[in-house]
């Protein structure tokens, strides 16, 4: 055990030239986007006087590397600066985002893979059936239907037709106060908090938003499950095994599946990742005070602190995030090592 | 509106079965019956509890508005549209009690309140608005700009003769600077908390105020999650007017418009503020959602040809787009028909009525008549500039106004400019040589609006236009009251130019829609925010 404890700080360690690499370069592409925030921020009636009082305040009178050193050196106190268009400490707003972001996006993962997974497996198994052609159509249907419109749509039938989905406001009716911050993940802070009338209303506020990312989010996972089942499927060891008489669950489960795993995972952690960035849409539709719209109306007002924070965010995430495949793969399969 | 919502069913049957149905109300929290509560969407977000801080946005401006006083507000007028406005020409009591104006007009003395406290409790005295006014001259951007329009802009104006007399000198008298003390920049804070949490470097206590009104309005913020919501609570000891009816807004921020028009339709939420034009429309033919659309007051979407560019500088060129543009087409696509014509007026200006119809209509023959006449008869190629920022209204216009142009030889492609660029390229370097505009004064005079976007060198005169005689009209007329027997001949005098130079065609005056459901009292102010004290439950 030990020797896997040194093998993942071994692959931390390797993360900090890579997050070096998009600190500089999220700050110079930042610096790159047309646009004044000083001229922007002055407001409405301001004169050339105010905006150069403005620009002075934001320090962006200095020369660029000055402007980089003290970036750097505020990051490394913690300080990530603070957002024009929300007004907060950069920080606060990531506290605050990204956790709804990431349970947005963990929910409809978890439902998309219940879904998605064992459609592609019985889609492989019986190629050509009913059963393949309703992943297809799934597959496909989920892929084509933009997922804005795939929300207003849920909306318009749930909501607005039928009335069983709760107002689309956001993670909370407004009856409700939010649960104390712990994770920052309502279902799991409200349920700390042995809440569950909140417990229930967050869910009842995922439900919708989730389904329409799960809708977007099977097709990748669906597809890569099939075609590796059916690789795996028609593999020699397959063969092997069928011919030494084990049982179709073993030949299944224990050695398809197993081995089709690593493929989906890998496509998992691409879909995770995406997701959480490019859900703006269903965020917009679902008033989800989530990351990505926060990324897009900072970027659209040349938010430098803003932008920056969240590409180190998402940076920081994305090193996590395939820590963790590597180490599924590990245990997935014992021939792949750490190294 | 389908009969399954949760509205309809408790009109249906609500009064009928009464106490039966209590039981249910309660699993209905989102009712508009929670007990004077009323929920609010926008699509806005709030980026400040602190109107006077650099970076504060617009939307921001309505904590000014509902959890500050000023010394003095505007009156109540009906609306064009139905519905209510605040009233430019009346000047009511907020904080002061009474008000004098020396004859030199050169002093102005305020006599506060003597009621009149902050929320926690304390006394508001002429000290505190000392403070305040000198921080909004102080601050610098916006607030100290405005406050500059009403000739206030230095703290040695200001003085606290006694604890509930407050008194302002000015260098010269203006008909702008009462007016502009009940815009929201000059609000009241109480300076002994904001004082107690300032700093060296933060002497004005911007941190602190950013996150925590101090004040004496109307609402106390109860809660304010950025990007979420903001939950205002009434303030029982209000005296800066009547008592509102609603003891608790939230004010919720929900993105899209698809989903806020779902939510006041199903009545689950009471208002639906600044709608677009395209709901407003719709939702007008529904029963059960009263739809506001309010001329915004000294505000117009323009055309602006660059006098910077050379065929611009062709008055003929200039008649020629201005007879070209198909207005009734681009005000029923662009504007849904929301808001008012400004095209079509009488050629002879017989008042001082602002904004006013200017007298070119859509003649093509009288377009190519003047294209004929003028040093460009072959046409020429233009950029059309708008911003991503405002497409919902430039785009369709500008697809009409590109292919009428291309009639009279006019060759035009449409350049889109993002949000935060569109301000440097349009106003602040002024170097679009064709684009659109939308300049509203806050303060309603015309003079006012000239002085902004016609003076040279001034941020909305986005055209580059110079014309000596507006120079002096402005800035003879601008600060002498309305009833000076100069007043009139010069503004009529402005408006002649402006409608035979052309520097900016007028399109039409846009609108600001409100949707309400099961709600009423709404009132229109200048600014464009939400001004939530006069609300009430609707009276059905």
């Amino acid at each position: 055990m030990a020797a896997r404890s040194k093998m993942i700080l071994g692959r931390v360690a390797q993360a900090i030239p890579v997050v070096m690499g998009v600190v500089v370069i999220s700050f110079l592409l930042t610096r790159a986007l047309p646009g004044d925030p000083a001229a922007y921020f002055a407001g409405p009636a301001a004169d050339e006087a105010s905006i150069a009082e403005i620009r002075e305040t934001l320090g962006l009178d200095k020369p660029l590397v000055q402007q980089f050193f003290y970036y750097v050196g505020d990051l490394i106190r913690g300080d990530l600066g603070t957002s024009l268009t929300t007004g907060q400490t950069v920080l606060t707003d990531l506290g605050a985002r990204l956790p709804a972001s990431l349970e947005l996006t963990l929910a409809a993962l978890l439902l998309s893979c219940a879904i998605a997974i064992p459609l592609g497996v019985l889609a492989a198994t019986r190629p050509g059936t009913w059963v393949d052609h309703l992943c297809r159509v799934l597959v496909t249907a989920g892929v084509s239907m933009p997922t804005f419109f795939t929300g207003i749509l849920l909306i318009y039938i749930f909501y607005y037709l039928a009335g069983l989905a709760p107002s689309p406001l956001g993670r909370l009716d407004f009856i409700y106060l939010s649960p104390p911050h712990v994770t920052g993940f309502y279902l799991i802070d409200a349920a700390l908090a042995g809440d569950w009338e909140t417990w229930l209303g967050a869910l009842k506020q995922l439900v919708l938003p989730a389904t329409t990312l799960a809708l977007f989010t099977l097709a990748p996972i669906a597809r890569m499950t099939r075609a590796a089942m059916l690789s795996a499927l028609s593999s020699d060891f397959i063969r092997t095994a069928r011919a030494a008489g084990l049982s179709d669950g073993k030949v299944l489960f224990g050695y398809a599946f197993r081995n089709a795993l690593l493929p989906v995972v890998t496509t998992l952690g691409m879909v995770f990742s995406f997701t959480l960035g490019a859900n703006v849409l269903v965020e917009k539709v679902f008033a989800w005070p989530g990351i990505g719209s926060y990324a897009v109306e900072a970027l659209v007002v040349s938010d430098y602190a803003a932008v920056q924070g969240f590409v180190l965010a998402m940076a920081l995430l994305f090193v996590a995030l395939n820590l963790v495949i590597d180490i599924a793969y590990a245990l997935i399969d014992p021939r792949i090592g750490l190294n | 509106m389908t009969d399954t919502s949760r509205r309809n069913f408790l009109k249906l049957t609500g009064t009928t079965m009464g106490a039966a149905m209590l039981p249910f109300l309660k699993a209905m929290p989102a009712h508009a019956q929670t007990g004077g509560t009323i929920v609010v969407v926008s699509g806005q977000t709030i980026n400040s509890l602190d109107l006077h801080r650099t970076g504060t946005n617009r939307a921001s401006y309505q904590v000014a508005v509902n959890c500050y006083d000023r010394l003095v507000s505007f009156g109540t007028k009906d609306a064009p549209g139905g519905g209510l406005s605040y009233d430019y020409d009346t000047i009511v009591p907020e904080l002061a009690e009474s008000w004098t104006i020396s004859d030199d007009g050169l002093t102005m003395t305020f006599k506060i309140k003597s009621d009149a406290t902050f929320w926690d409790g304390r006394k508001v005295t002429a000290a505190d608005v000392k403070w305040s006014f000198d921080r909004a001259v102080s601050a610098g951007g916006f607030p100290t700009v405005q406050m500059k329009a009403g000739g206030l802009e230095r703290p040695d104006q200001f003085a606290a003769a006694d604890e509930e007399t407050f008194v302002i000198t000015l260098d010269r008298p203006s008909k702008l600077t009462l007016p502009d003390l009940a815009v929201p920049v000059p609000f009241i804070i109480n300076s002994e908390v904001a004082m107690a949490n300032a700093t060296d470097d933060d002497p004005w206590a911007m941190e602190y105020l950013h996150m925590t009104p101090a004040g004496s309005g109307a609402f106390k913020v109860a809660r304010w999650d950025q990007g979420q919501q903001l939950v205002y609570e009434r303030n029982d000891a209000w005296v800066g007017g009547p008592l509102p009816s609603f003891e608790r807004v939230i004010v919720r921020e929900v993105p899209s418009p698809a989903t806020r028009r779902a939510l006041i339709e199903r009545g689950d939420v009471q208002m639906s503020f600044n709608i677009p034009n395209k709901d407003a429309a719709e939702l007008d033919a529904m029963d059960g959602v009263d739809v506001y659309s309010t001329p915004i007051e000294n505000c117009i979407h323009c055309l602006c040809p660059n006098f910077n560019f050379e065929p611009f500088q062709d008055a003929n060129v200039r008649k020629a787009l201005a007879y070209a543009i198909p207005y009734e087409a681009i005000f029923q696509t662009a504007a849904y028909g929301r808001g008012a014509p400004m095209w079509g007026g009488e050629a002879e200006i017989t008042d001082t009525a602002w904004p006013r119809k200017s007298p070119y209509m859509t003649d093509l023959a009288k377009a190519k008549e003047h294209m004929a006449a003028s040093g460009f008869a072959s046409g020429f190629e233009v950029p059309l500039s708008i911003s991503l920022g405002l497409a919902d209204w430039m785009e369709p216009t500008a697809l009409l106004l590109q292919e009428a142009f291309g009639e009279i030889g006019i060759n035009t492609q449409i350049e889109k400019i993002p949000g935060a660029n569109w301000r440097t390229a349009a106003l602040v370097e002024k170097r679009l040589p064709l684009h659109l505009e939308n300049f509203g004064g806050w303060l309603n005079t015309p003079d006012y609006y000239f002085f902004w976007a016609y003076k040279n060198g001034h941020l909305f005169n986005s055209s580059n236009y110079l014309n000596e005689e507006i120079e002096t009209l402005v800035d003879s007329t601008l600060h002498i009251p309305m009833d000076d027997p100069a007043y009139a001949p010069n503004i009529k005098r402005m408006f002649e130019i402006a409608f035979e130079d052309l520097p900016r065609i007028p399109l039409w005056q846009p609108a600001l829609n409100v949707a309400m459901n099961d709600a009423a009292g709404y009132e229109f102010w200048f600014h464009r925010q939400l001004d939530v004290r006069p609300l009430t439950t609707a009276t059905s």
